[in-house]
């Protein structure tokens, strides 16, 4: 399999670029007059998950949402600093956000698939990024399908209404709708928060296995998860990074007192 | 995960962004053509504005503006025309009267059965039944008016016109009472329940809640849906221009026929006047007129449902 | 010392429960009344009408002769006054309701366009009688025909589709545009191939009761000019025409000189009341159908 990097459009970049995907500096953002993160260093490595934890309100869903600029859709939002992808600024005057979001999916804390067939929902990033042959459309819908799991489940039934899914299947079905535009960088809010343990195992595995192919930045909100699928861990507080480091470390010696306190359950 | 069919999505998507600047021209456009749509009620209300205005500046330069408003009467056939408002505006004020003496009564105590009263089921059978009500087009009220309710009055009243005041008020009361029955529903079934089971609990009954807790609070939607009826009570068209004639007399008598601003208007559109004549421009007066007092009535109803939208 | 004395609260309690009981059938005879004038006035007009609904009625031509009178022309005019109606106020009214809801910044130009057009869905529809007779008629000199009815008419049934439109866009949860901005999509992208159709239930029930209500209508076309003479049946937009409602009001005004013409007038409402009873049936339908999907 050729590596993914090779169609990436920005490979012309430094050396030492190369195997950081996301590179935070300075990142401040504010809603209106609260400021939700504050002076944020991060930097994201290739091939890897890495989760971002913290309590409730310390801004690890903003971070996720300003890393493919969703969080403007929040009319009063103002960042400063910068975000390199790939070594450029996303937030630079000439960055087109589709273009960034092409190449970084996101997968949503609750599954927002559309309320249209199967096929359709795997169908609808390619479609509206041009490609319209419907040979093509259905080996993509295939190879997506069967990416996140879930081709077995569902071949029977391609034209069949999304809505009539479990929530783990749906869930699924929108990392298959994000594997469909083959994005470098996959964002995940939570996948399984609102998922029974079956179903959140399942998602658990298909990120042991995307992992191979993306990288992935994971919010959290439960411990044990980020434990067991990442690779590198950042632990957020009030809106700033309070520790970032390889999730082994982390959980078996973490340097911070607050991280301590918050992974052994003794936060708040 | 070897795929010998690599199908490369991405690289596909890369090819087809350089050929569909098409898209971004779209995307740009939109808004703009968006925008200019919805200029367009503006531009009808500009155009209204401007059609009243301009005829009727015309028509106050054959007629003096105090003879219009004050003139008791209404002749705009023949040598001696005369262009006097007042009997159009007692024909418009007391249909409307009439009209709104049977829709608050009924409309209001229509929307307490329904908020405080009907269970789901009652509810669910009723409110159709009004929205039927509210459906049936004017003129089907117009015809209801002149063949079977003014009839039937005749039978009670001898002296009744063929062509009277009374009957036309009265349907067209009928016609709003869905109106007011469902704003007036809406802003009692919008009090919060936790104050009418403030006051059960103290061991009143759903009168007395009623009328001392769910009214009082829901009042400002309540009079704004009254205001409404009456803005559309001196709209209303078809019903009084075939039930209640075309006198132009001035007179108070609700047996006789009378003339409603509406009423004149159809009546001389209906006539083919010469464009230019006075009778002609007074049609926009009578239009500015009627637009005038509907939008001032209008505006009212909004200003009381937004300044006294009480957050509960 | 007790404040409340219990029997007297006991006396007084059967009088308040008895005026409980009285209000409360009180206030049911008045909302039943609506429910008697419509049943008298459905009886009213199917007897004096039902009788006169034949075949020849719905094909015949326009006659000076009652029983040889029929309403094609009216109901070929209601169809051709529906086509010029429909396309224009979905245009407008969806378009409008998109700018509003999508793209306009919550500001000035936006509550000052909102504003207007709850204003205009309380102008009463004579006027835009007025507005339709000095713009459409005689302005741009089109004569009364289909096309300036129909302009007329959609202008006036406007605030409704927009309204409706806008509710329906708003009741598009955020999470579906999300997952489409997430995908890379562009605003409109999103707006056409997710909100949209989303929305379209909701919007069509709104257009369709407009559009009953505009076949209902007939103050401004009554403004307009509709001639009461005999004319050809109308052939397409640029011709002049009749509509049902107006059929009706001739009808009913002429019926003290030609008895039968109240007959002829109550089996037009009979057919014109089956017209919108099917449009209103369609509506529920589609209401039901897409009724709570999220």
């Amino acid at each position: 399999m050729t590596t993914l990097t090779d169609s990436v459009e920005v490979t012309d970049s430094t050396k030492e670029d190369k195997n950081i995907v996301y590179d935070t500096k300075n990142l401040n953002l504010w809603y209106g007059d609260d400021q939700a993160l504050r002076d944020i260093n991060l930097q994201i490595t290739e091939n890897e998950v890495t989760a971002i934890i913290g309590p409730s309100g310390c801004g690890k869903s903003t971070y996720l949402k300003t890393l493919n600029r969703m969080v403007e859709l929040v009319p009063v939002v103002r960042t400063s600093g910068e975000i390199l992808y790939r070594g450029k600024n996303i937030f630079d005057k000439t960055y087109q956000v589709e273009t960034l979001r092409t190449n970084v999916g996101m997968v949503f804390q609750k599954p927002n698939p559309f309320p249209k067939s199967i096929y359709d929902n795997i169908a609808y990033g390619p479609r509206i990024h041009g490609i319209k042959n419907k040979k093509i459309l259905d080996e993509i819908v295939e190879k997506s399908l069967r990416g996140a799991a879930i081709w077995d489940e569902v071949k029977d039934r391609l034209k069949d209404n999304a809505y009539g899914m479990s929530g783990g299947q749906q869930q699924r079905l929108c990392i298959a709708r994000c594997l469909a535009i083959e994005p470098d960088v996959i964002l995940m809010d939570e996948p399984t928060s609102a998922l029974d343990p079956i179903s959140t195992l399942k998602v658990e595995d298909l990120i042991q296995e995307l992992k191979k192919s993306y990288s992935i930045i994971i919010v959290t909100h439960n411990m044990q998860q980020a434990a067991r699928i990442s690779d590198k861990t950042a632990f957020f507080l009030s809106g700033e990074v309070i520790e970032f480091s390889d999730t082994d470390k982390m959980f078996s010696n973490p340097k911070n007192k607050q991280t301590e306190d918050y992974i052994t359950g003794r936060f708040g | 995960m070897t795929d010998e069919r690599d199908l490369r999505v991405r690289d596909m998507i890369q090819a087809n962004k350089r050929t569909v600047t098409f898209n971004s021209i779209i995307e740009k456009c939109i808004p703009t053509i968006l925008f200019i749509i919805a200029i367009i009620s503006i531009l009808t209300t500009i155009g209204i504005l401007f059609t009243l205005i301009r005829e009727t500046i015309y028509f106050f330069r054959d007629v003096p503006f105090l003879d219009f408003f004050t003139g008791t009467k209404l002749k705009p056939l023949g040598d001696a025309a005369e262009f006097g408002i007042l009997p159009l505006l007692t024909g418009t004020f007391i249909s409307s009267a009439i009209a709104m003496l049977v829709a608050i009564p009924i409309g209001l105590m229509s929307a307490v059965f329904l908020s405080e009263y009907a269970s789901d089921k009652v509810r669910r059978i009723l409110k159709p039944i009004l929205e039927v009500l509210a459906g049936i087009p004017t003129i089907v009220y117009g015809f209801f008016a002149f063949t079977f309710v003014t009839p039937l009055l005749n039978r009670f009243i001898p002296m009744l016109e063929p062509t009277n005041i009374l009957s036309p008020g009265l349907v067209m009361g009928v016609m709003i009472i869905p109106m007011i029955a469902s704003l007036s529903e809406d802003a009692m079934s919008s009090v919060p329940n936790a104050m009418r089971e403030g006051a059960l609990g103290l061991g009143s009954t759903k009168l007395e809640v009623t009328w001392r807790v769910v009214i009082p609070a829901a009042m400002s939607g309540i009079i704004s849906s009254f205001v409404l009826g009456i803005s559309r009570a001196i709209g209303e068209t078809m019903i009084v221009a075939i039930a209640s004639g075309s006198s132009k007399n001035f007179t108070f008598d609700v047996t006789q026929s009378m003339q409603t601003m509406t009423a004149y208007i159809v009546e001389v559109t209906g006539g083919d006047a010469p464009a230019g004549s006075t009778l002609y421009y007074s049609l926009y007066a009578v239009a500015f007129t009627l637009f005038v007092f509907t939008l001032i009535m209008n505006l009212i109803a909004q200003y009381i449902s937004k300044k006294f939208r009480e957050g509960y | 010392m007790k404040y409340v004395d219990a029997n007297l609260v006991a006396k007084k309690m059967n009088g308040r429960l008895a005026a409980n009981h009285i209000s409360q059938i009180i206030f049911l005879l008045a909302t039943l009344i609506g429910l008697v004038v419509l049943v008298i006035l459905f009886y009213r007009v199917l007897m004096d009408g039902l009788g006169w609904i034949n075949f020849d009625f719905l094909t015949n031509r326009l006659s000076t002769r009652p029983e040889r009178a029929g309403i094609m022309g009216a109901l070929l005019g209601t169809l051709w006054l529906m086509i010029v109606v429909a396309p224009v106020t979905m245009l407008l009214g969806i378009g409008t309701a998109i700018y509003l809801e999508e793209y306009a910044k919550k500001g000035r130009m936006h509550s000052f366009i909102q504003t207007n057009i709850s204003n205009l869905a309380g102008v009463p529809s004579i006027v835009f009688g007025i507005l339709g007779l000095t713009v459409f008629v005689r302005g741009l000199g089109f004569g009364n025909i289909v096309l300036a009815g129909g302009l007329t008419m959609s202008l006036l049934v406007l605030p409704i589709v927009v309204v409706a439109s806008q509710e329906a866009l708003r009741a598009v949860p955020q999470f579906l545009r999300e997952a489409s901005y997430g995908m890379g999509a562009t605003k409109w992208q999103t707006i056409k191939n997710v909100v949209l159709p989303a929305a379209i239930p909701g919007i069509l029930t709104g257009l369709i009761l407009a559009l009953s209500r505009a076949v209902g209508e007939t103050a401004p076309l009554v403004v307009i000019g509709i001639p009461a003479l005999l004319i050809p049946f109308p052939n397409g937009i640029f011709d002049k025409f009749t509509v049902l409602p107006m059929q009706i009001y001739y009808w009913t005004i002429d019926a003290s000189i030609v008895e039968e013409y109240a007959n002829l007038a109550a089996a037009t409402i009979v057919v014109l009341l089956v017209v919108l009873l099917i449009m209103n049936s369609i509506a529920v339908m589609i209401r039901n159908k897409y009724q709570k999907r999220y």
